[in-house]
């Protein structure tokens, strides 16, 4: 390639400014793009300098005056925090433990189906609620599991008493698992399905020749050959233990759920947006965040080093 | 060489495909009941687990129709979905090109500034203080820019790009073609899978979005359909499910069913282009990797 002789040369080193102006139109492509990325990404995230001040609109963003760590240690102080804290790590975890090894179960069991139509048709179906928003299911779902809805008339069938799904602390952290479980299992089986097709078949012949059934064919050649995806999925699993479901959870959640079921995103919108604590809601995001990242860099790490497989 | 079935595997193939009928069942279910609903007339018992319309009426539907706030949410959303789908190709194209290039000084730093921010974020209220500061509240651009570009597609983009043979780039630009020319003429057709791929996620994901426009957008009249939507179903709060406050005040109303036709509504167009698109959407998910 040209460039690189020219790199070869020396010549180009120095001169940072003229190698772009070398491919000037690439150069014109990407100008709109750093400077979005600057605005909307870089700005707002200088913008999150307010966790560390007491910001008032007059001042602006520079102008408040600092507070040091004062949002942060009001943010520690305080109870509902910690309950937020804790029944975002409880859900997902939750999340994690059931919604994690579905998918790869699904994907096996599909996988077993051999093509076909009736393969297809599973996969349009079990895909589809993975295109709609927590709006449309928000209010599917309380129409579903309200008392006089088609749930509670089964377990009226069966001889049990109703019971207010969204609406009863003991039942809502299951709702929220379940239906999350509901959502997105199908879609999340594409992965797997795709590292099955590209298992060799000769593998399963060979084994059945040995005489092993089904679910050993399964154990010992399907399985293992998903370890590097799983790997990879259960990293971003992992390190995502932080992010709850904003969506789900504030389409499905009220005040009498809140002391299991409000977590750091809807608590943060809340003293945010509805009570216009601007400081101390960007101290409580830019926390989250903060434990994000390091997870991310975490989790990547310790895969690399036993796998050797990472996000990079 | 064809090896006979043993019995073990018929048993669990039969199993596997009741397994597979069930959960079709259970993931259709909501759906087909909520569809009852919605052609059930108001004074409809609901006392019996049936997806089978209770007194068949299109009543709900005409009452959903009628209600101007739904007229004013699809054609918000259908907007913003245009003009963000296109936004969003045509800045993905912007960064994914130039990136996908081996000798473009400082590849690598600029695709870590960029991918970085799939990692990080300032959050909600830097956020919402930025929109507001660029003067942005209250119109359809401030659900369009911030989300420009999705880094993760634009990243599949750019890998795609990079999987383009060098030669082709070579022999055009021997011809005499700028870079614009060569994008323009050469490697867009040649893109046009990931293009349509990448063009049906953002056209869901604008028509699904709605947090944006309910923190972004106060003005009733420029609001999308999730967010009328969510105002009708969720908080119950509209003069459609209000008998007295409506022109249908000699009719009985039954708020459940008009939310289940509300509901129908909204889901239908995604169910009904769904299932063409649907190849795409797969083949996207597996195109992408964040590797190299």
């Amino acid at each position: 390639m040209q460039a690189s002789t020219e790199h070869k040369k020396g010549f180009f080193y120095k001169s940072g400014l003229y190698r772009y102006k070398k491919y000037g139109a690439l150069s014109l492509m990407l100008l709109p793009v750093i400077i979005y990325y600057l605005v909307f990404h870089y700005a707002s995230m200088y913008g999150a300098v307010i966790a560390f001040k007491d910001y008032s609109f007059m001042k602006g963003i520079i102008g408040s005056p600092w507070v040091g760590l004062a949002n942060f240690r009001r943010m520690f102080m305080s109870d509902s925090f910690f309950e937020v804290f804790r029944n975002t790590l409880v859900i997902s975890l939750y999340k994690l433990i059931t919604g994690f090894p579905a998918p790869i179960l699904f994907a096996i069991l599909l996988n077993e189906l051999n093509g076909g139509r009736f393969k297809k048709t599973v996969q349009t179906i079990s895909y589809l609620p993975h295109f709609l928003s927590w709006v449309i299911l928000g209010g599917m779902f309380m129409q579903l599991l309200s008392l006089g809805g088609p749930i509670n008339i089964f377990l009226k069938k069966i001889g049990l008493d109703p019971v207010f799904f969204l609406g009863d602390v003991r039942y809502f952290r299951s709702v929220l698992v379940i239906t999350s479980l509901w959502k997105s299992i199908g879609w999340s089986s594409i992965i797997y399905l795709a590292a099955l097709t590209g298992i060799d078949p000769q593998l399963y012949e060979a084994a059945r020749i040995d005489g092993a059934g089904k679910i050993k064919q399964i154990i010992h050649i399907t399985l293992p050959s998903l370890i590097p995806v799983i790997t990879i999925m259960f990293i971003f699993s992992v390190g995502s233990i932080i992010n709850d479901d904003f969506d789900q959870i504030f389409n499905l959640y009220n005040e009498a759920v809140y002391s299991v079921g409000d977590v750091i995103s809807t608590y943060n919108y809340r003293i945010g947006m509805i009570n216009n604590e601007y400081e101390y809601s960007t101290a409580v995001g830019l926390f989250k965040n903060v434990i994000a990242i390091v997870l991310i860099f975490i989790t990547n790490f310790t895969a690399k080093k036993f796998n050797d497989y990472g996000i990079w | 060489m064809k090896i006979k079935k043993t019995p073990g595997e018929t048993v669990f193939n039969f199993l596997n495909v009741i397994f597979m009928i069930l959960f079709c069942c259970a993931a259709i279910y909501p759906f087909l009941y909520l569809a009852a609903r919605s052609l059930s007339s108001a004074d409809a018992n609901f006392s019996q687990i049936t997806i089978i319309p209770q007194g068949f009426s299109w009543e709900n539907y005409v009452r959903v129709f009628k209600n101007a706030d739904i007229g004013v949410g699809f054609k918000n959303a259908i907007l913003r979905t245009v003009v963000g789908t296109t936004v969003n190709v045509v800045f993905s194209i912007l960064a994914a090109y130039p990136l996908s290039k081996k000798y473009y000084p400082n590849r690598s730093f600029w695709t870590g500034i960029i991918v970085f921010t799939m990692f990080f974020s300032g959050g909600m209220i830097p956020g919402y203080l930025l929109v507001k500061r660029l003067g942005l509240l209250n119109t359809m651009w401030a659900m369009i820019l911030p989300g420009a570009i999705n880094t993760y597609n634009m990243i599949i983009m750019r890998n795609f790009f990079m999987s383009l043979p060098d030669a082709l780039e070579e022999a055009a630009k021997i011809d005499g073609a700028g870079d614009f020319r060569v994008l323009v003429s050469i490697m867009l057709p040649m893109s046009k899978p990931i293009i349509a791929t990448i063009a049906l996620w953002s056209m869901v994901g604008h028509w699904n979005a709605w947090f944006d426009c309910l923190i972004y957008i106060t003005d009733p009249s420029k609001q999308v359909l999730q967010v009328i939507m969510r105002r009708i179903v969720l908080e119950g709060t509209s003069q459609m499910l209000n008998p007295n406050a409506s022109e249908f005040t000699d009719m009985i109303v039954n708020p459940e069913n008009i939310k289940a036709s509300t509901i129908i509504v909204a889901t239908l167009p995604i169910v009904m282009v769904y299932p063409f698109l649907q190849k795409y959407f797969v083949k996207g998910v597996l195109v992408g990797s964040l590797k190299g």
